[in-house]
């Protein structure tokens, strides 16, 4: 207990704060960093996630790819894909940019399988009766997507991107250990100092931080809930009862929404 | 190749302790999920809590939670229980979802008919509910398994002696090989435990493939690993 | 689950049992030794420890087998981390011995010390060394912190000495993240040589790979890259001479837990101290970080026989 009081008296001190101080303070510089990489890098893959989980989604050709993709990205250790890039990228680039590009593309790598199954699921879930309704009142098909399909599909769409940017923040942490900088410097160089206030304030920082966007995103995905919608009630699985294959099951398959 | 040719004793050295230290927290993991999860179906009023507690632990990011670890159980900077603790916390919060949910979807007419037949509480859990429930906690376990194993090189920041040394010692070094080797070593791992985990699940559960149920996929917008 | 029939339960059971014996098979043929308890202290296992770079290991791996060699039980913990972690760990006992760098390690117990030269320091060492540890015979081989700059910016600036580099100010220094608080440090670079407008660039290598390249691709203009880095000759580099003494000696020489002291040890350890040299240091880094990379375990091996400690 005392260890943590002192970290958390360490991390409301303004001194820690000072701007030009030397690093890996002052303590903003590094939150504003991290903040920029964890958002920069799932922007980034939501460009290319979103697109490509919506064509799965709304055709349903290629889930067995998206499947596969999610399930072998998700068993990549972190720390091996961070550090085979930094040896594969500082080759080819200098050593201030080294860190940054490699680290980057693991981000996106990293965050690219949560967005992409929220796109593709959320679409997944829309009933296929209001798909057809939407087509017999005229629309084409993408409008029937973009009117449709993703207004419907947010919830879902909006708890992948809160995967990712999970994921990204605290993958984020680990690449201080190629020299990239965020609040993941402050705790190694703690460990490095033997300082149990930058070792805890760093960590406690970074963890408020996760729970707090964490927050945030549970509320947009509350308030972007259409009611009515079947995604609004937790639905209970229907894969126990006899199935009559197919659609039904898929449908069921996606639907399966953790009320957060 | 030469070099992992050379090396292969090494290799497999961390290659088995890594193994050991993923399957302590994937099994503890089910064995704490299941129960909690239980508990979440049959008083609602503690579901919110526990599958509420889990998402927060599974927030958590993996370092510092490896690092804080020593302050909040006593242990020794080094000791190994940092490791494990951490990675349990991170199997119980992936679990504990699949078994609410998993345990919740067992239709009441099966319950209800299992009662009528006289089974005790217990006995109902253990020969109705739990097997109903498997296809789910298989999923689930599934996923626990992959994620757990990812995880467990973070941990080699610390010290701990696993695949995640060949990272660390490969990047020092400016060693491509070393490094894929590990990656490589990491991946065969995750994909014998699935192997294993699905033919239990065959063995154990032979109605559930008689019938071509599709096997539920855990919610896919779960992030890839626990807060890695 | 227990619907299925007998024979997949006895299979299932099987696997469940060989499952586990497997675990505990690799549980007991662990290496990893950061648990052990107290009551090892008394036994004739020994863990050694070390640093998270590649000349730790490889100087940890000389100790472990020339312990073994002379008939002791070793188990290995390496890749720690820093001073700053392995201390701790020497003193709540999961790990026993550590080659340490006598400057070093004289500064971690004592940060005002005006000690220098290797007989100031192994003097003082020898009074600093905490109750409960001691220090044994201080090897030749020294591996110091430099101030490393390009042969380029030598000669285009002018650079001979550290107090040089009021030339080139101001400028950017990369070092491990100690660096920045160390007496021979960014503060030293101040106080002993007038060197004031620093930007301190934290890179957690310990000299290593990024901090080079940094270097070399002008990230940084100065770094702290050891003495024996291979590099230092690969890469054309100049560490900068030192006369005011800012930076001290740094033997390699063994610490440990007294509890296990033994004469066979001191022996083994002694004849591994007096055989090693500088020139030894920086052959073997070479092997294992250079084009070769041996793995440090057999360096290691090789030095030892080559030396003729182990036959």
């Amino acid at each position: 207990m005392p260890f943590f009081l002192s970290a958390l008296a360490w991390l409301f001190d303004p001194a820690n704060y000072v701007a030009g101080s030397q690093s890996p303070l002052p303590i903003q510089d590094r939150i504003g960093e991290h903040l920029f990489y964890v958002f920069a890098s799932v922007a980034i893959a939501a460009a290319i996630a979103l697109p490509l989980g919506f064509f799965i989604g709304h055709t349903g050709k290629g889930r067995q790819f998206v499947i596969g993709f999610t399930g072998a990205v998700r068993a990549l250790p972190t720390l091996g894909l961070l550090m085979a890039l930094f040896v594969i990228i500082g080759n080819v680039v200098p050593f201030t940019q080294t860190a940054f590009i490699a680290s980057f593309i693991a981000f996106v790598v990293l965050a690219i399988p949560s967005i992409l199954a929220g796109a593709y699921a959320g679409l997944e879930s829309v009933s296929r009766e209001t798909i057809d309704a939407a087509r017999a009142s005229g629309m084409t098909e993408l409008q029937v997507l973009t009117r449709v399909e993703i207004p419907l599909a947010l919830p879902l769409i909006v708890g992948g991107i809160r995967a990712s940017v999970l994921q990204v923040m605290a993958t984020v942490v680990i690449a201080s250990y190629i020299s990239l900088g965020g609040i993941g410097a402050i705790i190694s160089s703690g460990i490095g100092l033997n300082d149990n206030n930058r070792i805890l304030g760093g960590a406690i920082l970074v963890t408020a931080l996760a729970l707090a966007f964490d927050g945030l995103f549970a509320i947009v995905q509350r308030l972007t809930r259409r009611p009515g919608t079947v995604t609004s009630r937790p639905r209970r699985p229907t894969v126990l009862r006899i199935p009559s294959p197919g659609r039904d099951a898929k449908v069921a398959l996606a639907t399966d929404e953790r009320k957060n | 190749m030469n070099w992992t040719i050379a090396n292969f004793d090494l290799i497999i050295e961390l290659t088995l302790n890594h193994i050991r230290l993923s399957v302590i927290p994937i099994v503890l993991g089910f064995v704490i999920a299941v129960p909690l999860g239980w508990l979440a179906t049959r008083r609602p009023a503690l579901r919110a809590f526990i599958v509420s507690g889990g998402s927060l632990l599974y927030t958590l990011p993996s370092l510092p939670l490896f690092v804080m670890l020593p302050y909040v159980l006593g242990t020794k900077v080094l000791s190994e229980i940092n490791v494990l603790v951490a990675l349990t916390i991170y199997a119980v919060a992936v679990m504990v979802r699949s078994a609410a949910d998993a345990l919740a979807s067992t239709p009441v007419a099966a319950r209800e008919a299992a009662t009528a037949m006289g089974f005790s509480p217990l006995s109902r859990f253990w020969r109705v509910e739990f097997p109903l429930a498997g296809p789910v906690l298989l999923a689930g376990l599934r996923v626990v398994s992959v994620s757990t194993i990812a995880l467990v090189s973070v941990g080699a920041i610390i010290g701990s002696r696993n695949l995640g040394y060949l990272f660390t010692n490969g990047k020092q070094r400016d060693f491509l090989e070393e490094i894929l080797v590990g990656i490589v070593a990491s991946l065969l791992i995750a994909l014998v435990f699935d192997l294993i985990l699905v033919g239990i699940g065959r063995l154990l559960m032979p109605w559930h493939h008689s019938t071509r149920l599709p096997v539920r996929l855990p919610n896919p917008a779960l992030p890839a690993r626990a807060g890695a | 689950m227990f619907t299925a029939s007998k024979k997949a339960r006895l299979v299932s059971g099987v696997i469940a049992a060989a499952a586990v014996i497997a675990l505990a098979g690799c549980a007991t043929s662990d290496p990893t030794a950061s648990e052990t308890t107290d009551g090892d202290a008394a036994t004739d296992t020994i863990v050694v420890g070390s640093f998270a770079y590649p000349e730790a290991e490889i100087l940890s791996e000389i100790y472990a087998q020339a312990l073994e060699n002379a008939g002791l039980t070793v188990e290995r913990s390496f890749n720690l981390g820093p001073r700053q972690t392995t201390i701790p760990a020497l003193e709540d006992g999961s790990i026993d011995l550590m080659p340490e760098y006598n400057g070093n390690l004289l500064f971690f117990y004592d940060t005002e010390s005006t000690a220098r030269s290797t007989e100031e320091v192994n003097a003082e060492l020898e009074t600093k060394v905490p109750e409960g540890f001691q220090v044994l015979e201080a090897s030749p081989a020294e591996d110091k912190d430099a101030y490393v700059v390009t042969q380029a910016l030598a000669e285009a600036e002018g650079l001979a000495t550290i107090g040089d580099l009021t030339k080139i100010e101001p400028f950017s220094l990369g070092a491990n993240p100690q660096f920045g608080e160390l007496a021979y440090g960014i503060p030293g670079l101040k106080s002993v040589y007038g060197v004031e407008e620093v930007t301190f660039v934290s890179i957690e290598d310990f000299g290593g790979p990024d901090t080079v390249k940094a270097l070399v691709d002008d990230a940084v203009q100065v770094a702290d890259i050891y003495t024996t880095s291979p590099d230092l000759v690969k890469e054309n580099l100049l560490v900068l001479e030192d006369p005011e003494n800012l930076i001290a000696a740094q033997n390699v020489l063994p610490l440990l837990n007294s509890d296990v002291y033994s004469a066979e040890l001191e022996e083994a350890l002694n004849a591994v101290s007096a055989a090693l040299t500088t020139e030894d240091l920086i052959a073997l880094r070479e092997r294992v970080e250079g084009d070769e990379k041996a793995q440090a375990s057999v360096a290691a091996a090789d030095w030892l026989k080559e030396v003729g400690l182990v036959s």
